[in-house]
């Protein structure tokens, strides 16, 4: 039989999709194994045993210094910032790609704008967001909100433009003034594209958050891994990397999940 | 009196020149069907209608006025496809018809206004045939189903003409019949003046009071775009039917003459 007519059935499916994560993990015990055995001092791939401890640490006793949860206090913090980032950027992308991508009078001047912005390197201008907005929480969002706004506006401007001229013309012989036309034809098939545009660019709204955090910050997940990095401290660093996967990942099916309760329309249309 | 006059219309996209020199006359009340081959401007002509583009040269007049410039309400569509929305479900897609015009600023109407457009909907969705499916989203109905929807959706704001782009063109010829009786009923009863293009010769045939043929009479080899479309054949047909019509509607005016105090 051919490959490309080969399916897996259902446990096989479920082992092959847990045989990656399982090699991967094996592969690190068995040279984190070889390298303690060789020295036990060895800092650069720590065990099992030294990672729960460096969680314990981190997450369920208190620092001595701040008296808090110090992995919890820097989870709200980085996901805080996110949040308003994603939040700012979402609407203010949705507001740019609708105008853009629907009244031919706006997208003349914003559509050439918004490609040549979303060209700038945002963590080329991250020493301008510093200057101007200063180190506080501002400069962190408004490198999120940089990052990731043209790229939304970009792509809901396309979608919205994908929308049939028939239903656009539909809208008016029904009666639609432009702006009713918006919100009630554009807007509404454009919710559906504005999850997906966000799950695509959560992996760039969490660097340019690390990355902002690793400059400038006092807490937050990627200002704790800079921070202990001095001391080359691995055990503390995989268990963060872990963690902000596995937010991501949430945020992630979160999203998608949130798109097909909230737009059971959207899969049967696009069909 | 004519209640569509077309006057010397062409329409030309830069060189390429698509119809030419059309001159018509519509009574109140006509199914015009209009055929002819792929690419003849029967389309084009159907969208100088709509509003969706401007003729180059000449006029149409709508009950002597000059037709507004771009879609409204007084003229319904249906395409051959993405002619009713996809977020909407059935009865939304018809009612909001009735809540975009009456609610300029939110696009939508609440409580009492709310139930009334929606009952509404309901009805002309029962006669249509879509009464079992009225929650349904476009996507879960069949493609007459989609179609009976975009009809009912353009009758609900009760335009003076209906322009219909090869509705059935997607369609099986069995679900095709039963559109078709739909649309004489319909018509029928709501005394719409409609155009419709058609690829389907016998439906132009038995559909139309009138029927109009697009094709070029010039044709250089040479320069394929130089010389546009005109209407070769306008054909009076069913005039059983137009007339049947015709006397009604006399019929129904004298009767209401009385009444009202209008002139026929």
């Amino acid at each position: 039989m051919h490959l490309i007519n080969r399916h897996p059935d259902r446990p096989t499916r479920l082992l092959l999709v847990i045989l990656p994560f399982a090699l991967l993990l094996c592969a690190y015990f068995f040279g984190s194994a070889q390298r303690l055995a060789d020295n036990p001092n060895d800092k650069l791939l720590p065990s099992a045993v030294q990672m729960t401890d460096a969680v314990k640490r981190m997450a369920f006793s208190e620092d001595k210094r701040s008296g808090g949860y110090v992995l919890w206090q820097d989870t709200a913090s980085s996901l805080r910032r996110l949040a308003i980032g994603l939040g700012v950027s979402a609407v203010v992308g949705l507001c740019l790609g609708i105008a853009a991508g629907t009244l031919p009078l706006f997208g003349a001047p914003l559509s050439p704008l918004l490609v040549v912005l979303s060209m700038v390197p945002p963590l080329a201008i991250l020493p301008i967001l510093f200057i101007v907005f200063g180190l506080g929480e501002l400069s962190k969002v408004m490198l999120i909100v940089i990052g990731i706004t043209p790229i939304l506006a970009r792509d809901l401007e396309q979608r919205a433009r994908e929308i049939p001229v028939e239903l656009l013309i539909k809208a008016q012989t029904l009666g639609a003034s432009t702006w009713a036309l918006i919100l009630r034809v554009v807007l509404p098939q454009l919710l559906p594209r504005l999850l997906i545009s966000l799950r695509l660019v959560l992996g760039s709204a969490w660097l340019f958050l690390i990355a902002a955090e690793a400059i400038a910050s006092e807490d937050g997940l990627g200002y704790r891994i800079f921070l202990v990095r001095r001391y080359l401290a691995m055990d503390v660093i995989l268990p963060y990397v872990v963690w902000i996967t596995l937010l991501a990942w949430l945020m992630d099916w979160g999203l998608k999940q949130l798109t097909r309760r909230a737009f059971p329309w959207y899969e049967g249309a696009r069909s | 009196m004519s209640f569509i006059q077309v006057n010397n219309v062409w329409q030309q996209y830069g060189d390429h020149v698509v119809l030419e020199g059309l001159n018509l006359s519509i009574a109140e009340g006509e199914f015009c069907t209009l055929v002819g081959t792929s690419g003849c401007g029967k389309s084009t002509f159907l969208r100088l209608l709509l509003g969706q583009e401007r003729a180059s040269r000449g006029e149409i007049l709508l009950d002597g006025q000059p037709l507004a410039a771009e879609p409204d309400p007084s003229r319904g569509v249906v395409f051959q496809r993405y002619s009713v929305f996809p977020h909407l479900s059935a009865l939304d897609n018809v009612a909001l018809g009735l809540e975009l015009p009456r609610a300029p600023l939110l696009g939508r109407l609440f409580g009492q206004r709310k139930r009334a457009a929606r009952e509404q909907a309901a009805a002309l969705l029962h006669k249509v045939g879509l009464g079992h499916a009225l929650d349904k989203y476009p996507a879960q109905l069949s493609g007459g189903m989609q179609q009976r929807l975009a009809i009912a959706q353009a009758l609900i704001m009760k335009p003076r003409v209906l322009l219909l782009d090869e509705p059935f063109g997607a369609l099986d010829p069995g679900i095709r019949k039963d559109m078709h009786a739909l649309l004489l009923d319909l018509w029928r009863e709501t005394r719409l003046t409609v155009f419709m293009v058609t690829h389907d010769l016998s439906e132009g045939f038995s559909l139309g009071t009138r029927l109009m043929v697009f094709d070029k009479v010039r044709v250089d080899p040479h320069a394929p775009y130089a010389y546009g479309a005109r209407i070769t054949y306008d054909l009076p047909l069913n005039s059983k039917r137009s007339e049947a019509q015709a006397a009604l509607a006399t019929s129904l005016a004298s009767a209401l003459q009385p009444i009202l105090g209008l002139t026929p």
